[in-house]
């Protein structure tokens, strides 16, 4: 059976096609969910697509964790399931509290539309399984607000919990240690600025994004044949 | 003297304007009324000094499905795909406040194309700057960047490409020019009022004070030292709202809840009140009160032309009125019903139960003055045509070749399109940097290429030759991806048209488009006239910019600019003049001189090179392909080797070599292909009658001309630096 993918849609979100587009090619059923809405669907993930939810007003994310869907979603979270936010939804993420840090203007202070390589820190992951460590994936960013950051415990107990899952190769835009994605401590959510959905394809100039939805629908493929706690 | 006559001036109508005003209704306007006419009778809005030149453009083609005269061109590019293209210029507003002047051309173009029922996909920024020693042009371009990078990314909208020029000439009156390519999404939508009763209704933004009288203040009259006062003219976007205001518009189009509708832009709601009535041949009544507004006690003149942004007005039949109230409420927009289509064909202003206007529509919209201004031939074109061309030799091959390549004008944009985000909706398969960008359509296996040209210096040296070569240019771009040329929309920017030499420029160029869209088989789908880019008295040269359209049937056959294997041979594609250094970049850079003719353009061998280029593409033949433009064939070699890091040996000849180095000959192109394809290049370019000949192969880490050669990394390093050096420590020193 096929994994089933809640793409929720906040007003001013703006890569949920592209999200829709890439999830579709690699074989999953995607479905949007309106931020408004308070239940989610049957979904097996849930991702917090790219964009400037709420207009990103008053700060990036700050409006989108009071949206009515948001209660839902961390609930999601809470069970084990998958939840992943791209760029604005990685703001999003930790806006709400369901990942730690702060993610701070770029440190050039200008908007970067580029492609980055990163490095898999943490093989073996809902989100990484498909990828050795040391693996370079060429995905590509589009931030204003990508430079990540955390006080010094909170990155030494991070990293004592493998959750620096992913590190640019070359830090583009100033985020502590490198760190482009991170995961909460149980592991099944993560938030990351680089785009996978814009790397699912070699005529775009990648496929390398697929390694992280392709492991995350692997993911759901073993839950379904293992039905057992994660 | 009455209580409007001493007021028409300011608004920009002359008294001849006012009393035709008066004739055609019958007695004097009210103040609401003459503010309505004084937008919709703007030269940006009337097009009045244009009009009698525009006409004689080729507009018709098979795959034109709408021409001039609506939102935007549509061109048919595959069965039933239609894509909407069309430019528009912001240049006076960037100027007196360059952020959101330059965010809200971007709002304004995608609008354009969303009133068309298209989904906007792309957009292009042709810009033009003065030199980039001058701390307010550093300002200027900074926040233009800034604007246009905040509001397309904010919208979603990718920046695939563009243009970046410096040239003195733009210094005190910088080009903020805006493509934008949309995809018909439902249906084609078309703003035309044509059933009496149905509701017209008010949608997106609150209208206030911003950009009251944008039209006929800032665009239609030149500047002066006074022009920074004209700040609050300038309006203020929301990307925001842009945002919701597309994805409301697809919904309700979608649902097939409208009858037609058109976007808020110049002239506010005089603009489609008039216009979408005096196409469908009815008339309007609609109250005032019931446009909901961010600020208190305006006056019903400043409603009726505030040009505040992201406003739509839609018409839909009297049973819909609430389920499209209910989509914009869903969208977190403001709407309200605003008035009835009658059959009166006139537009009825109320404010509460006070008739504030009642004009006739066609008076407004289609009965504008139409000028046929003076034309004069300017006596120093005869004195700069015999100034020499700076064609002499260099002292140095090597370094001025890294100087070439540093110049801003010929130095990688990177600085600029990195702050774009390029890539959203999956689309992109060439992006900024290459000759064209190449755009999937979504949904489709089709794939379009866009490009813009101006070349300012050449059609100030010779307007009707400069126009030729900026639409042979255009078309090359597009051709050298692999894509047919298929249309083209334009930005014209020129000086005052009250001046006899700017007229005669305005018609010479207009002269050369349409010859050269009639030679190359690509009709003009509209496109826009800015007049008075002139500052105390110094116009501009003579722009137009030409957005090319073409098609390319399979996204995957797209050629780019970079080098692709070690050994490919490298091919010149076309016929090399060594005299053509008439407004060249080498003559500027290198020698300041700016003078000369323009390079003799033949049209025939501009259509074969692009039956080559077409060719070779959709056969595979090559593993890169870029036209030869600034800097002829030198900077074209660099850029293909910086684009993929690879180095090229080749032998370049004769007893002047900076000849064949920077000679700037049109319809030529570089290309590159495995050894084992030479013959079939040769034998292809030869059956078009177009010159080809082996030049050179691919590898090493050298830009090797045989005359010099220079490490590969080091001139590339003084590429990427030309433009960012100058621009980011300017940052950093001065703030923001």
């Amino acid at each position: 059976m096929t994994a089933r993918v809640g793409i929720v849609v906040f007003p001013g979100s703006n890569c949920e096609l592209d999200c829709q587009r890439s999830f579709d090619r690699l074989g999953a059923r995607t479905e949007f969910v309106w931020h408004d809405d308070r239940a989610l669907p049957d979904v097996d993930i849930v991702v917090l697509p790219g964009g400037f939810a709420h207009g990103d007003y008053l700060r990036t994310g700050a409006l989108a964790r009071f949206s009515p869907i948001m209660h839902a979603v961390a609930e999601h979270a809470a069970a084990g399931k998958l939840l992943i936010g791209i760029c604005n939804g990685f703001q999003v993420l930790c806006e709400a509290g369901l990942l730690p840090g702060a993610l701070r203007k770029n440190e050039g202070l200008k908007f970067l539309c580029k492609w980055t390589e990163l490095s898999v820190e943490v093989p073996g992951t809902p989100y990484t399984a498909r990828a050795e460590r040391g693996q370079v994936l060429r995905v590509p960013i589009n931030h204003f607000e990508g430079n990540w950051y955390a006080d010094p415990d909170t990155l030494e107990r991070m990293r004592a919990h493998d959750q620096i899952v992913l590190r640019y190769v070359k830090n583009p835009n100033g985020s502590l240690d490198g760190v482009a994605g991170i995961s909460n401590e149980t592991g099944n959510v993560l938030g990351l600025m680089p785009h996978p959905e814009r790397a699912c394809e070699s005529l775009l100039g990648s496929e390398d994004g697929a390694v992280i939805f392709g492991s995350m629908l692997d993911h759901v493929a073993h839950l379904r044949a293992t039905p057992a706690p994660v | 003297m009455t209580r409007t006559a001493h007021v028409h001036r300011d608004l920009g109508l002359t008294d001849d304007e006012f009393q035709a005003i008066c004739g055609r209704i019958g007695r004097e306007p009210t103040y609401t009324e003459l503010a309505m006419f004084s937008v919709m009778w703007s030269e940006h809005c009337s097009y009045k000094s244009s009009r009698v030149h525009l006409k004689s453009l080729p507009t018709e083609g098979d795959r034109i499905l709408v021409g001039p005269g609506e939102g935007a061109g549509i061109i048919e590019v595959a069965d039933g795909v239609a894509v909407a293209w069309k430019i528009e210029s912001h240049n006076h507003p960037s100027f007196v406040e360059p952020f959101n002047g330059a965010a809200t051309g971007v709002g304004g173009i995608v609008r354009d194309i969303l009133s068309m029922g298209a989904r906007p996909i792309a957009l292009m920024d042709p810009l033009r700057f003065g030199p980039l020693d001058d701390a307010r042009t550093r300002y200027v371009v900074d926040g233009v960047v800034h604007g246009i990078s905040s509001y397309g990314n904010s919208i979603g909208v990718p920046t695939v490409g563009g243009e970046t020029v410096f040239e003195e000439c733009y210094a005190e009156n910088p080009l903020v020019n805006v493509a934008c390519l949309g995809v018909v999404d439902t249906k084609l939508m078309h703003g035309r009022a044509e059933v009496p009763g149905q509701i017209a209704i008010l949608f997106g933004s609150s209208t206030g004070r911003d950009g009251i009288g944008g039209a006929s203040v800032l665009a239609s009259a030149e500047f002066d030292e006074d022009s920074l006062d004209k700040r609050p003219s300038v309006q203020v976007g929301d990307p925001f709202s842009e945002k919701l205001l597309i994805e409301c518009s697809l919904e309700l189009i979608k649902r097939d809840l409208i009858a037609s509708f058109q976007d808020l832009g110049a002239g506010g709601i005089s603009c489609p009140t008039s216009e979408m009535t005096a196409k469908g041949g009815t008339g309007i009544r609609i109250d005032l009160g019931n446009v909901h507004r961010r600020e208190t006690s305006m006056e019903p003149f400043e409603v009726m032309i505030s040009e505040s942004q992201e406003r739509m007005l839609a018409v839909v039949e009297p049973e819909r009125v609430d389920e499209v109230l209910e989509v914009c409420a869903k969208w977190g927009l403001e709407a309200h019903a605003l008035g009835d289509i009658t059959k009166t064909g006139r537009v009825e202003v109320l404010d509460g139960s006070r008739v504030v206007a009642d004009v006739p529509s066609l008076a407004l919209a289609e009965e504008g003055p139409v000028y046929e201004r003076a034309i004069e031939r300017p006596r120093w074109i005869a004195d700069i045509n015999a100034a020499p061309s700076g064609d002499q030799a260099p002292e140095h091959y090597g370094r001025t070749f890294l100087t070439m390549m540093a110049s801003p004008q010929i130095a990688s944009k990177r600085w600029v399109w990195e702050q774009y985000d390029h890539m959203i909706f999956l689309g992109t398969v060439i992006g900024p940097g290459g000759d064209a960008a190449v755009i999937r359509l979504p949904g489709t296996e089709t794939a379009v290429a866009i490009s813009t040209d101006g070349p300012g210096r050449l059609c100030m040296l010779n307007p009707y030759e400069g126009a030729r070569h900026a639409v042979a240019e255009a078309a090359r771009n597009v051709a050298t991806v692999g894509a047919r040329p298929t249309a083209i929309t334009n930005c014209l920017n020129f000086g005052s048209p009250e001046r006899g030499e700017v007229m005669w420029q305005f018609s010479e160029v207009v002269r050369g488009i349409g010859d050269a869209c009639r030679a190359l088989g690509t009709p003009v789908t509209g496109g826009n006239v800015s007049f008075y880019n002139e500052t105390n008295g110094r116009p501009i040269y003579p722009t137009p910019v030409i957005g090319m359209l073409g098609i390319l049937g399979e996204p995957a056959a797209a050629v780019g600019v970079g080098f692709r294997d070690e050994g490919d041979a490298i091919l010149l594609l076309g016929a090399t003049n060594l005299g053509d250094f008439g407004g060249s970049e080498y003559g500027k850079i290198v020698n300041d001189a700016v003078g000369g003719v323009p390079p003799r353009l033949d049209m025939d061998s501009e259509r074969a090179l692009h039956e080559v280029l077409i060719g070779g593409a959709g056969e595979g033949l090559f593993n890169s392909a870029h036209d030869l433009s600034g800097g002829g064939l030198a900077v074209a070699l660099a850029e293909c080797a910086f684009a993929s890091r690879r180095g090229f040996s080749v032998q370049v000849g004769g007893t002047e070599p900076h000849r064949a180095l920077y000679s700037e000959s049109p319809s030529r192109a570089v290309v590159s292909c495995a050894q084992g394809l030479v013959d079939e290049v040769l034998a292809l370019a030869g059956s078009h009658s177009v010159a080809a000949e082996v030049i050179g192969a691919v590898g090493g880490d050298l830009c090797d001309f045989s005359v010099f050669a220079l490490g590969l990394e080091e001139a590339r390093s003084v590429w990427e630096g030309g433009l960012s050096d100058h621009l980011s420590a300017t940052m950093g020193r001065d703030g923001d």
